[in-house]
Formats: C-alpha cells, structure tokens, sequence
C-alpha cells in the first residue's frame, strides 16, 4: 500500500446503462457470481444429487413392488414409467431449498449492503441468484435422466414432446425459486431457510399424483390433489414422456388439460413471487 | 467550497429507539468528517441512511449535489462504502470480487477487470489475486472491502468503523490508504470509536450521542474543549483519596473523575511530562503514597464525561442493535 495509482476521482466513469438491459447485465453478473460459488461449494451440488436418484431407487425397489397403478399392466416396470415424471418433478421443486438459503445467507452477510449500495438493478440479486438454480436444476435433471434410463425408464413420444416435457419441469423448478426466493427474504437465518423450504415440499409433493395414483386417495382428498399445480406438471411430463399408462381414465379437468395448467401455474407463480419477492427486497431498503 | 455531504434532521426510529433523533451534517468537498460516537450512538444508522441503505422517517440528504431520497440510484454510482464488516464474497477470489462490484457500478467487463488488478495491487493482495477470499486473513479482507469501494474513484465515499478489530500494523495501514485517498481530494465520512483515529484522519470531528451531534469541531477545538492529557493515578490508601485531589486541584484543568473503589483518580492537565514530574513532588510533599502514576491521552470516554457527563454507554439496549432486530424481521442483517 504504497504506491499512488488509486489515481484521481471520478476517472473511471460508471457507465450508462438503463431499463431492461441494466437489469439482464445486472442479473447475468449475479448469476454468473452464484454459479462459481456453486462450482467452489461442490457439496451442494453432489447431495442435491443424491437425494432424487435415492429417491428413484427407494421407490423403485422398496415401495415399487407393493404399489400397483390403475390401468397399468403387473410388469414390475410399468410403476417405474409412472413414477420417474413424479421423482423429475419433486426434484426441480427442491430448488426452493437452495434458492431460500442462498438468499437468506446473502442478507445475513455484509454483502447484501454492498449489492444494495451500488447503483444495479433492484432486482437483479434475487433473479442472478434463481437463474443460477435453474443452472444447478438442469444439472441435476440431466443426472437424474440419466440414471433412469439405466434402470429401465423410457419415452414413446417424438424428441419434441420429450424437450418440451423437461422444459416444463424446469419452468417449475424456476417457478418454484422463487418462492425460495421469498422465504429466503422473509426468514431469519439460512438454517431457518432451508427448513422452512423444505417443509412444506412433502406434503404438496406427496399430496399428488406423483408417487401413487389420485384414485386411491380417499373421497376428499382427491380434488386438492388434481388441483395442485404439482400434480398438473407430473401429468403433463407423463403425457410428453409417454408415461401414462395406456388403460388409466383421468377425467379431472385439470388432469386433461396438464401441460396447459402447469404452464399456467408455473408462470403465476413466477409473475407472483417474483412481485412479491423484488417488493420485498426493496422494503428491506428501509 | 460546495458542501459534498449535507444531512438535516435526519430521524429514524426503530420500534421504541429512536436511532437518529435530528442529525445534521455538514461536509465540505475534499474534507473527512470523523463521526465519533460509542456503539449504539447512531454513526451506523447515519451512514446507512447517507449511502442509501435506509430511509430516515424524517429529514433530508444531499451526497454529491445529488438528493439522497429523490435519486438513490444515482447517488449510488458517486459513492463509495465500506463497512465495519467485510462485504466480500468468500467464495470468489478478490479478484472475481472487486470485477464484480465493477460491472455492477456498471462499467464495461474490461475496464472492470483490468480496475481490479490495479487496486489489488495497490492494496498489496496481488499474490492472492486467485484464492477465495475465505482464505484471506482479516485485515487482508478488509483491505478487499476497501478497494471494493473504491473501485470507480468515488468521489464521496463512506467508511463505517474502518479499523474496528483490526490489529496497529493493519490498522496504520489502512490510515495509510485513507490519507491518500484523502490527498487526491475525496471526501470521505468515517466513523469511529477512536479518538486517535478521529485525531489523525479527520478535518472535523463530530461527536455523536443517542442519535444527535451533541459537539463539532476540528480534533484541537474538541481537545479544547476537553482538556488534553489526563493525569492518572492510584493512592495506596483510601482515606487520602481527599486530600490527594486537593494536591492535584492546582494543576487540573477541569473536573478531577474519583473512583473510590480503585481508589484512582483522573484530572485532566496541560503541560505534559513537566506536570507529571510536579505532581509526583507534590504528593511526595504530602506524604500521600500512590501505587501508580501516569499521563495518558483522552479517550472517547472522557470526551463524553466532559460533554454529557456520563461515560459513553456500551452494550446496554443501543440504537444499532435494536436497528439488527428490526432489519432481521424486514430481511437484511445489519450488524451494530
């Protein structure tokens, strides 16, 4: 610290930059931040992995055996083709997790006071922090495809229906970063965080059609099931991946038309939370 | 010369503390303001609503001509801040760090990249340029910290308790750094718990107490005001505790401070060492034994016996911490 090149003040410019483009650059440094610090933390990534093929195996090989699907035929397979959509899709919403500790840790720490001291979009930390979880999301899912095909998942639909099934899946799963994003935000400690994005994972996820028929819920229950914009996802990948089995009857109106309402859902999601959240994040501005 | 930071009547309330309770600020273009105040006084709040980060419930800012409520954003591209905590990612390198905080102050990815060597440099943290920072010792991630405000030259910059836990080498340093930033004419707002740091950076100095500047002036006007060195010293026995402040009273310029359970009595003097030596002789004279003698500098605490005539208050219920409450219910984590 002795030599003088700080230089004069006010010599290097900040630059122009306005509107929409400020806030993509904005969001592109952030995210581009959060994905190294992902590639320095390899941890999270590998039990983020972990946990859904634990899942595929548990389900395919302990709770397989018991659980016969409506329509299906009694080949040990058949559960498997039900059920991967189901594991696809429990696992994209588990971004919550990472999306709600990640910011709440970003708030607790100074860092948060520099983002919100310098002059970047405002909402630029919440979406360069969801984007690099659809990044970590996509991963995973990539991983995870991979190990069903090994044991015994497949598709009987044209290459387009299988792209726009797992893009629906990763719609979800940004959807569903944000209301990380806002727990992330509402919430007093990352610990606090992932807890409570997790809790509520398990019941909306199993409260489903993801892991066993609807029709085997009882009476009441059946409609919160249909309903739940989870279960519209898990449809519309069966139908996009071919993996309804072919003698099953779905007369719900949102099991029929799946791939539109879980478009739907996921975009109201995103436009709510993300509101909701980038609000939020403002308020915190005093 | 045109004031580059201006604040009057700031307020803001926390719940039932009132954090700021009417400030008013005035610093010249070029100058360093040292905000001198205990924990809990209201320097970070100040800072936090000067640099945008909260706004007051009353009051209003001017940061580089720019009005601090109307335009935050483009307050944000003439400031700088660094804070009593490393604002630094872990995770990234400094040199991932600093580029980071340079596209975001919205400068071109080239320009921010070859900035961020060159402070690195400047701040002596070449050779770590690559490793996260997780792995830099403390007065090397405040020194990030530093450089990360100072990435587009700030014109006006802020620095919250810039030495706070550091240890003297690390801190000489960095009165290093502020004095040549100070030199190549930034304006700079620092707050501290240090009358020394005050002292040696600061043009001005204003002292803060539950929320208000209770005295300014230049660091000699204050010391005026306060008296300059203290005499200090230990009787051995306490019944001559009266009769020793009557042999120190000829000397005193103000107040004597007695406290009888440690039996050591405080007076502030001028005269230096020559004083020391007459104040022995007296005592001597007296026959009054001490069990220990010194001349010592005004601290922070002393500047606040002789304003309010209390010691400066630390960890009771302060504004700042009740501050970290309320931003944690709200979201963010500002620590007192």
């Amino acid at each position: 610290m002795t030599s003088t090149t700080a230089g004069a003040i006010g010599t290097v410019a900040p630059g122009q930059r306005t509107g929409l483009l400020q806030a993509a650059r904005d969001s592109w440094v952030v995210a581009r931040r959060n994905v190294r610090r992902m590639t320095r933390i390899p941890e999270v990534l590998v039990f983020g992995l972990i946990q859904p093929v634990m899942f595929v195996l548990l389900f395919t090989y302990v709770m397989g055996g018991a659980i016969t699907v409506p329509g299906a035929t009694a080949d040990p397979h058949a559960y498997r083709q039900y059920l991967i959509p189901g594991i696809f899709a429990q696992t994209v919403t588990f971004a919550v997790a990472g999306a709600s500790a990640g910011i709440a840790e970003d708030m607790t720490k100074g860092l948060v006071d520099r983002f919100r001291s310098l002059p970047m979009a405002r909402g630029a930390v919440l979406t360069g922090r969801t984007l690099a979880d659809l990044v970590q999301t996509t991963l995973i899912i990539v991983v995870l495809a991979v190990v069903a095909v090994l044991i015994g998942w497949r598709t009987h639909t044209a290459f387009w229906e299988v792209i726009c099934g797992f893009l629906l899946l990763l719609l979800l799963g940004y959807a569903f970063s944000w209301i990380g994003a806002l727990i992330g935000l509402s919430v007093r400690s990352p610990e606090a965080a992932t807890s409570a994005g997790l809790v509520w994972l398990f019941p909306l996820t199993f409260i489903s059609n993801a892991f066993v028929p609807v029709s085997t819920m009882p009476g009441w229950l059946q409609p919160v099931a249909y309903w739940n914009p989870f279960s519209a996802t898990v449809q519309a990948v069966r139908h996009l991946f071919g993996n309804v089995p072919a003698g099953m009857v779905q007369t719900a109106w949102p099991m029929q038309h799946a791939v539109w309402v879980s478009a739907g859902w996921s975009i109201l999601i995103i436009a709510l939370f993300r509101t909701l959240s980038v609000r939020k994040y403002r308020r915190a501005n005093g | 010369m045109a004031p580059a930071i201006t604040a009057e009547g700031l307020v803001k309330t926390f719940g039932d503390v009132r954090a700021l309770d009417g400030v008013d600020l005035e610093v010249p273009e070029g100058t360093v303001l040292g905000l001198l105040g205990p924990n809990g006084a209201g320097k970070t709040t100040t800072v936090r609503v000067l640099t945008t980060l909260l706004r007051p419930d009353a009051g209003r800012a001017v940061v580089a001509g720019v009005d601090v409520l109307k335009e935050p954003n483009k307050v944000r591209s003439l400031i700088g801040l660094s804070g009593q905590y490393a604002a630094v990612d872990e995770y990234l390198t400094g040199r991932e760090n600093l580029q980071m905080v340079g596209e975001l102050y919205q400068m071109r990815s080239r320009d921010a990249k070859a900035r961020a060597l060159e402070l690195l440099e400047w701040f002596n943290l070449s050779e770590a340029a690559d490793r996260p920072a997780k792995t830099y010792s403390g007065g090397m991630r405040r020194r990030l910290d530093l450089a990360a405000a100072l990435v587009v030259r700030p014109p006006v910059m802020f620095l919250d308790e810039p030495t706070t836990g550091l240890d003297p080498r690390n801190r000489m340093a960095l009165w290093e750094v502020i004095e040549t930033l100070v030199e190549q004419g930034t304006t700079l707002l620092l707050t501290t718990q240090y009358l020394e740091e005050a002292d040696r950076l600061a043009h001005d100095i204003a002292v803060v107490d539950h929320g208000r500047v209770i005295a300014r002036g230049s660091a000699d006007e204050l010391k005026a005001q306060i008296g300059g060195e203290r005499v200090e010293i230990v009787v051995h026995d306490r019944d001559l505790i009266g009769t020793a402040v009557e042999a120190l009273t000829p000397y005193a310029k103000g107040e004597p401070t007695i406290e009888k359970h440690t039996r050591r009595i405080t007076v502030p003097v001028s005269g230096g060492a020559r004083v020391l030596a007459d104040v022995i002789r007296e005592l001597d004279g007296r026959d009054i034994l001490i069990d220990d003698i010194g001349l010592r500098r005004p601290t922070l605490d002393d500047v606040f016996l002789s304003l309010t005539g209390h010691a400066a208050e630390q960890g009771t219920e302060t504004a700042e911490d009740a501050e970290a409450a309320e931003d944690r219910t709200v979201t963010t984590g500002k620590d007192a």
